[in-house]
């Protein structure tokens, strides 16, 4: 691990010098803050955990840096706002296609308590994910970032966008109404006319050749789990490499050579850190 | 090889490893194979089809299609549903060889180029697509739009005096005779060899004359 330089902390809440005499003075918010500090000095005497996350929290980031970066983090809190209104509407609903589906749908709209807020986040928490995600992706594109040394976070950047339209589509389907359901066949559909494996992905997609029982169900199952799963997992690695790689300055600030470093020469002294 | 003796050619080690893998390999698959069976089992599964009986021969006449609902898939309710458009041969226009499948017309509701449900509209005898303006003529050849062959047949029989409704095939722009394909998938030309047919899902009728 690098030695990091400790960071710099406002006064206020630097630690006092201790009073003289005995320790019985200490005033109930010194003790709480003893007590919170301990826990912590507990967990990491037996994980080591505080040298991560001071590797993971105080990162350089280059001159220039502006609000366009955001995205990246805008798009992911766009995913956890969304697994979270689904682990929620997932307690109510019942991917049961003679009905059962429209009617726990229709149950969390009008009888469960907040149950229409939860369910209006999570459907334009779903759009509002696409259109991060576009924008983000843009904005890669268009400053470089997917540069050497970065092609393979912008790879598994391509991968999450495919996963996430593949979220979007099954999920449609799962409030099974008319128009869920016509959509779903449409879009299964416009699979089939890929020529030789369309067809067979069809049918994969609605289990049968026909959309029938399980098709509801199989749905559901790679909505709530299986992609879910896989996105999770390559966030983890997106955010691993751009953590290790560094953030890229912006075009109009790299140098002739084209180099995007983020640490450039520290006699320059034009890092700023965050 | 490292750590042998004169003449041997598999070490004890390499044997281990090989074992180990093995049995590794043994286990995953106990439970990867049944669940990719699982997941792709329903691409190829046969069911056969149940004949619905939909009307007495006397409900149908040639020049007005009756609409029918049929059930396509058991089990799920409204959802497995679909709407038939039936009526009685009429030897002036549909020039096939009569044979004991096609004494009524039956027609699939489901639109060619994407799969929307198509209105049949008596004033204008055209079938109308509501999703992107496709438009069928009286016998289901396509008139207008962008589906790509006619609307879907079902065969139909008359079995102890009910006109019963059966499998569903599929036809290009000459009338020509398919197994069932999905919609927006071409059958003119190549189309029938870029788009194959499916394994047999239903058992289909003998005789009927069928169907490449």
């Amino acid at each position: 691990m690098p030695n990091l330089p400790a960071p710099p902390i406002p006064k206020i809440l630097q630690p006092k010098p201790k009073r003289p005499g005995n320790g019985s003075t200490a005033t109930p918010i010194e003790v709480a803050a003893d007590t919170g500090i301990s826990a912590v000095d507990w967990i990491d005497e037996r994980t080591s955990l505080s040298g991560g996350v001071r590797w993971m929290l105080f990162r350089k980031v280059p001159k220039g840096i502006n609000w366009f970066y955001t995205l990246g983090s805008a798009t992911m809190f766009a995913f956890l706002n969304q697994a979270v209104t689904g682990v929620f509407l997932a307690m109510y609903y019942r991917p049961d296609a003679s009905g059962g589906a429209y009617e726990s749908v229709r149950y969390i709209t009008d009888d469960v308590f907040l149950g229409q807020l939860v369910r209006s986040m999570h459907k334009w928490g779903a759009s509002v994910m696409i259109i991060l995600i576009f924008l983000h992706m843009g904005r890669v594109f268009f400053f470089g970032a997917y540069k050497y040394p970065r092609e393979l976070t912008w790879v598994i950047g391509v991968v999450l966008l495919i996963l996430t339209l593949a979220m979007g589509f099954t999920g449609y389907l799962l409030p099974f109404d008319q128009q869920s359901y016509w959509a779903t066949i449409v879009g299964v559909n416009i699979n089939g006319t890929g020529p030789f494996l369309g067809p067979y992905l069809s049918d994969f997609l609605r289990g049968g050749p026909e959309f029938g029982a399980t098709t509801l169900s199989r749905f559901y199952a790679i909505h709530m789990m299986l992609i879910p799963g896989l996105i999770a997992a390559l966030i983890g690695a997106h955010l691993y490499l751009i953590m290790k790689l560094g953030i890229s300055a912006p075009p109009w600030l790299q140098g002739n050579s084209g180099n995007d470093e983020e640490v450039p020469d520290p006699e320059l002294n034009s890092t700023v850190e965050v | 090889m490292p750590g042998a003796f004169e003449g041997e050619t598999v070490t004890r080690r390499r044997f281990m490893g090989a074992v180990t893998h093995s049995a590794g390999g043994i286990a995953a698959a106990a439970f990867a194979l049944p669940a990719l069976g699982f997941a792709i089992g329903p691409l190829f599964s046969r069911e056969p089809f149940n004949w619905q009986p939909i009307g007495y021969p006397d409900d149908f006449t040639e020049d007005q299609y009756s609409t029918k609902v049929i059930t396509i898939v058991q089990g799920i309710g409204d959802a497995g549903n679909s709407i038939a458009y039936v009526r009685k041969r009429d030897p002036a226009i549909d020039k096939g060889k009569p044979n004991a499948y096609n004494h009524f017309v039956a027609l699939s509701s489901r639109c060619m180029h994407l799969g929307c449900p198509v209105r049949y509209v008596p004033a204008a005898q055209r079938f109308i697509c509501p999703c992107h303006g496709g438009v069928y003529d009286f016998t289901g050849q396509v008139v207008g739009g962008p589906p790509v062959r006619p609307l879907d047949h079902f065969f139909t029989r008359v079995h102890n005096g009910l006109v019963e409704i059966g499998p569903r095939y599929s036809v290009n722009f000459q009338l020509q005779e398919f197994s069932p394909r999905d919609p927006a998938q071409p059958l003119n030309g190549i189309g029938q060899y870029l788009y194959p047919k499916r394994f047999d899902t239903s058992i289909l009728p003998k005789g009927s004359g069928k169907t490449p």
